[in-house]
């Protein structure tokens, strides 16, 4: 008779833990790539046809003055080094000044981040709400209208050009059904009533009591969340109908039906416990994908966030928060593509 | 009917039973085989085949575009600015008087310009960087996935907006930074496709007979791994679309007055709430053209690769 | 050999709606099962495997089934509720599939996963149903129960796995257990270690067996009665013991085709099929 110790195990107790490996794996990765990040957006700054001492000391000044800040943005140096020089810059979350505002761009990111944040947060999350159940639904009840709907859905979803979908939201609940508030983040009547605490409108008024902001501030956001959360909603939905299918073919679920476990169960306990270690991933992609993709949202609903500020820094030739706003957008995107990335290789026993 | 035939006499008989025998003389009949059993199986359902009309139709209309419209889309006319849709008119006018049927249907020509060149781009940088990558494997397999991972991991709207803003904005510019953001997943389609055949008796036949490495690349692995890029391409194009609409939406891709749908969008926002055809048709037009690559990419997909069909 | 019987199926039938047209799986199959151990033979393809999923009625959503009778224990598994058929499976039939690789839910733990098969027939409590996995573990003769009862499907071996498998399909104590090919995805040393364990579990149990496999010899020393499929058709049932004497020309040809260790070394005969043994 074999034993669990000579014929069970993959040999997976070896020496160093795998789990470690994996964490430096991670971890390498995370750094190559944003040296990769930080080297593109370099370059970009580099070949933009704005010459960097003109946009800080203006194109009036002196001979002298331009050489002085010549020297002193180090531009006499080589490329790498002046590249170094960004890298160490950027590490102390310094990206010199914004034309546009004048003020540090790290405090414009600082500033503007929260609403992208919110924004961004709240369609992930209804795309979530709405798009999983919609994907299993999907699959269980494969060729039957249901599935057809969502799947129309989903074509929708992910062939509709956002900004386009927001434009016709706003002409239909904003300008002709007047049900739901125009562009903006709040009306003007409430600004400055609420200290920006966390940035985020939401949790500062309900924190301070302020409820009529509160309620200014979330019928402000119900548009333009909608609209960004179609394109969350029509990728989780796809992804989930597929993944589902995928499972719900596998044998296991056979040997749950055997057991006698009722419908719901192998559908929800059995098969959907193997698609969400699938839809980690998925979200994760999800959500970085809205955090970059609200530019566009952004710009059509003049949504004070980060989008809106890179677009229109770009206008401007304000080059500091162009790079600055890319390299922190990208921080980001990178950084929640990794988180998702390692939480599913925790979750799923078989790369644990 | 009145003519007579017999099934031997008859062409389309003849040329029935050549596509349909069982041992193919020559290769190109085996791949008019191919082609035509791909081509039931593609016709068969019906959703695929309604992607590839759409598509059919838009190459049609940018062929055709100078005989089906009146003018080149660009002509002013201020007396008739703003007219809503009429039988002159199919889809009103615009801003400076232009007709908006007539720019839908030039505009046509720029969306598959766009894709077009961004494919040409994309697909042969992907093929190359994967197949040597997995041809080779060792540290240059290391070496060259780790860059393409690197581009893998970008935020692809943020930098193809940077990368605009930097060389300047314009429809080849636009095209060029989409494609720089867009060849990575090309060239992980192309190395595991590589992997899968690098060890194939075929590709050790051409080695024994002394093919050299290039060669093998270009004449053996290459082909194979044509079907999967052309799958993932089609699937690619209405995020291409749409990445193209955004940037023009911004005025950072074709410029005026180019009619370029995105920026057709933008054009009509300042008339959204009087004149809402203005933005709202062009709209529809990228919806429907970027619905017809996601429907063609998904049948396309289920024909030529069953691995990942449903 | 007297038992009052257990399991009647008159004239099974299990189509398939496919693009190119109905694909006949089985057509009109019927037998007979006691307390008795029936072993079903047959290549791949000859319906075995969906006579006893339509038994459990688990065939895919796609199936048509359709029969005279299947009546187990007085009941009607034909028009039985789908609620009545939940009360049956697993509680009262069970089924062991093939490859524990892929028939073990690959995120759950094996111990969670046999102990809901007894907690769903039963109500025991979490912890009672975790103390009972862990007899049964050791029933299986699996060691330090303890330790596997967390361990997950990919962490075991496959002769592991389907020991695990014979435990959660046995934890409820059904009456009859359908074995499908229970041992044709593991090794040939561990194939047989499965096999004794299964044996004994039944005996032991007195419950009734269905060995589905395409292994004719294996089947013939394991089980009462050997029902031999062919196309979908049931061609000849057997006593075990009277195996040599196969009347059917399809069951001699399959004899046929196997090496005798003290036979002479020709070259194996192929097994030539007769399209009128489909009538």
């Amino acid at each position: 008779m074999s034993s669990p110790s000579s014929s069970g195990g993959s040999g997976n107790r070896s020496f160093p833990p795998p789990i470690l490996l994996k964490i430096f794996n991670i971890i390498f990765t995370l750094v190559l790539t944003l040296l990769g990040l930080t080297a593109v957006t370099f370059i970009i700054g580099r070949v933009m046809p704005v010459d960097p001492v003109v946009a800080i000391v203006g194109d009036r000044a002196s001979k002298e003055v331009y050489d002085a800040m010549f020297l002193e943005l180090g531009l006499d140096k080589s490329i790498l080094e002046q590249y170094f020089i960004f890298l160490k810059k950027t590490l102390h979350g310094d990206f010199g000044k914004s034309i546009g505002t004048a003020r540090p761009v790290l405090d414009d990111l600082l500033h503007f981040f929260p609403a992208t944040l919110e924004l961004a947060t709240i369609a992930t999350f209804l795309g979530i709400l709405f798009g999983v159940p919609m994907g299993v639904i999907a699959a269980v009840k494969q060729g039957k209208w249901i599935d057809h709907v969502v799947r129309v859905i989903g074509l929708f979803g992910y062939s509709v050009p956002i900004f386009w979908l927001a434009l016709v939201g706003l002409l239909v609940f904003y300008a002709r059904l007047e049900w739901l508030p125009g562009p903006g983040r709040i009306e003007v009547y409430y600004d400055g009533i609420v200290d920006p605490i966390t940035g985020v409108i939401l949790i500062d008024s309900a924190w301070q009591g302020e409820w009529e902001v509160f309620e200014n501030a979330f019928s402000h956001l119900i548009l333009p969340s909608l609209m960004l959360a179609t394109f969350a909603l029509a990728y989780i939905a796809r992804m989930t109908r597929s993944f589902m299918l995928d499972q719900l073919s596998q044998e296991y679920v056979l040997t749950a039906r055997v057991k006698g476990l009722s419908e719901l169960s192998v559908i929800w306990r059995h098969a959907f416990r193997n698609v969400l270690v699938q839809l980690i991933t998925i979200i994760g992609l999800t959500y970085a994908s809205l955090l970059e993709g609200s530019v566009l949202t952004e710009t059509v609903f003049s949504w004070p966030g980060i989008g809106q500020y890179i677009t229109s820094s770009l206008f401007n030739a304000d080059m500091n928060a162009v790079i600055g706003g890319t390299v922190v957008v990208g921080i980001c995107f990178v950084g929640i593509n990794m988180i998702s990335d390692f939480l599913y290789k925790m979750v799923d026993p078989r790369t644990r | 009917m009145a003519e007579q035939y017999s099934t031997s006499e008859n062409p389309i008989h003849r040329i029935n039973a050549w596509l349909r025998s069982d041992a193919p003389d020559s290769i190109f009949q085996a791949r008019c085989q191919r082609f035509y059993f791909n081509w039931l199986e593609f016709k068969s359902n019906p959703i695929a085949l309604l992607g590839f009309l759409i598509i059919l139709v838009l190459v049609l209309i940018s062929i055709f575009a100078p005989w089906i419209t009146g003018g080149d889309g660009l002509k002013q006319d201020l007396s008739q600015r703003l007219l809503p849709p009429s039988s002159k008119y199919w889809f009103g006018t615009d801003g400076f008087g232009r007709d908006i049927f007539d720019r839908i249907i030039w505009g046509s020509r720029i969306t598959l310009f766009i894709v077009g060149l961004v494919g040409i781009i994309v697909v042969p940088i992907g093929m190359l960087i994967g197949t040597i990558a997995g041809y080779l494997g060792g540290w240059v397999d290391n070496v060259l996935m780790r860059f393409t991972d690197i581009f893998l991991a970008f935020p692809r709207l943020i930098l193809a907006l940077a990368f605009v803003s930097a060389l300047g904005p314009g429809l080849g510019n636009a095209v060029l930074a989409i494609a720089l953001t867009t060849w990575s997943p090309f060239a992980r389609i192309a190395r595991a496709e590589t992997l899968t055949i690098r060890n194939a008796e075929h590709i050790m036949a051409a080695q024994v007979q002394g093919a050299s490495t290039g060669r093998i690349l270009l004449y053996h692995i290459t082909p194979l791994c044509l079907s999967s890029m052309i799958v993932r391409l089609t699937l690619d194009m209405a995020g291409i679309i749409l990445t193209a609409a955004g940037l023009g939406f911004l005025g950072l891709g074709a410029q005026p007055p180019l009619p370029e749908w995105g920026a057709m969008i933008s054009a009509g926002r300042q008339f959204l709430v009087d004149q809402w055809w203005v933005a709202t048709i062009p709209g529809i037009a990228i919806l429907t053209v970027s619905m017809g690559f996601n429907l063609l990419g998904d049948g396309l997909r289920d024909v030529l690769d069953p691995r990942s069909g449903e | 050999m007297e038992k009052k019987t257990l399991l009647t199926v008159k004239n099974l039938h299990v189509s398939y709606d496919t693009p190119k047209g109905v694909v006949e799986a089985v057509r009109g199959v019927s037998f007979e099962l006691g307390q008795e151990r029936l072993g079903i033979v047959g290549e791949s393809g000859s319906g075995k495997s969906q006579t006893g999923r339509a038994i459990l009625r688990l065939t895919a959503s796609r199936s048509r089934v359709r029969a005279e009778c299947v009546e187990f224990d007085g009941i009607d598994l034909l028009h039985a509720s789908e609620s009545t058929m939940r009360g049956i499976r697993g509680n009262r039939i069970s089924m062991i599939m093939q490859d524990p690789q892929y028939s073990l839910n690959p995120v759950m733990t094996v111990g969670e996963q046999i102990a809901e098969a007894y907690r769903i027939h039963s109500s025991a409590g979490r912890k009672k149903a975790r103390q009972h996995t862990i007899e049964m573990l050791n029933t299986v003769r699996i060691r330090e129960p303890e330790k596997v009862y967390h361990l997950y499907p990919h962490e075991v071996s496959g002769g592991m796995g389907q020991r695990i498998m014979i435990a959660m399909m046995l934890i409820p104590e059904p009456d009859l257990i359908i074995a499908d090919e229970p041992t044709s995805a593991l090794d040939v040393t561990v194939q047989l270690q499965v096999l004794a364990l299964l044996d004994d579990m039944v005996r032991e149990r007195g419950m009734g067996l269905i060995f589905i496999s395409h292994d004719l010899q294996l089947v013939a020393s394991f089980c009462d009665r050997v029902l031999v499929m062919y196309g979908g058709r049931v061609m000849e049932v057997l006593e075990a013991k009277n195996l040599e004497n196969a009347q059917h020309a399809y069951t001699r040809g399959l004899l046929n085709c196997l090496p005798k260790l003290d036979g002479s070394h020709e070259i194996l005969p192929v097994l030539k099929r007769d399209s009128s043994w489909l009538e």
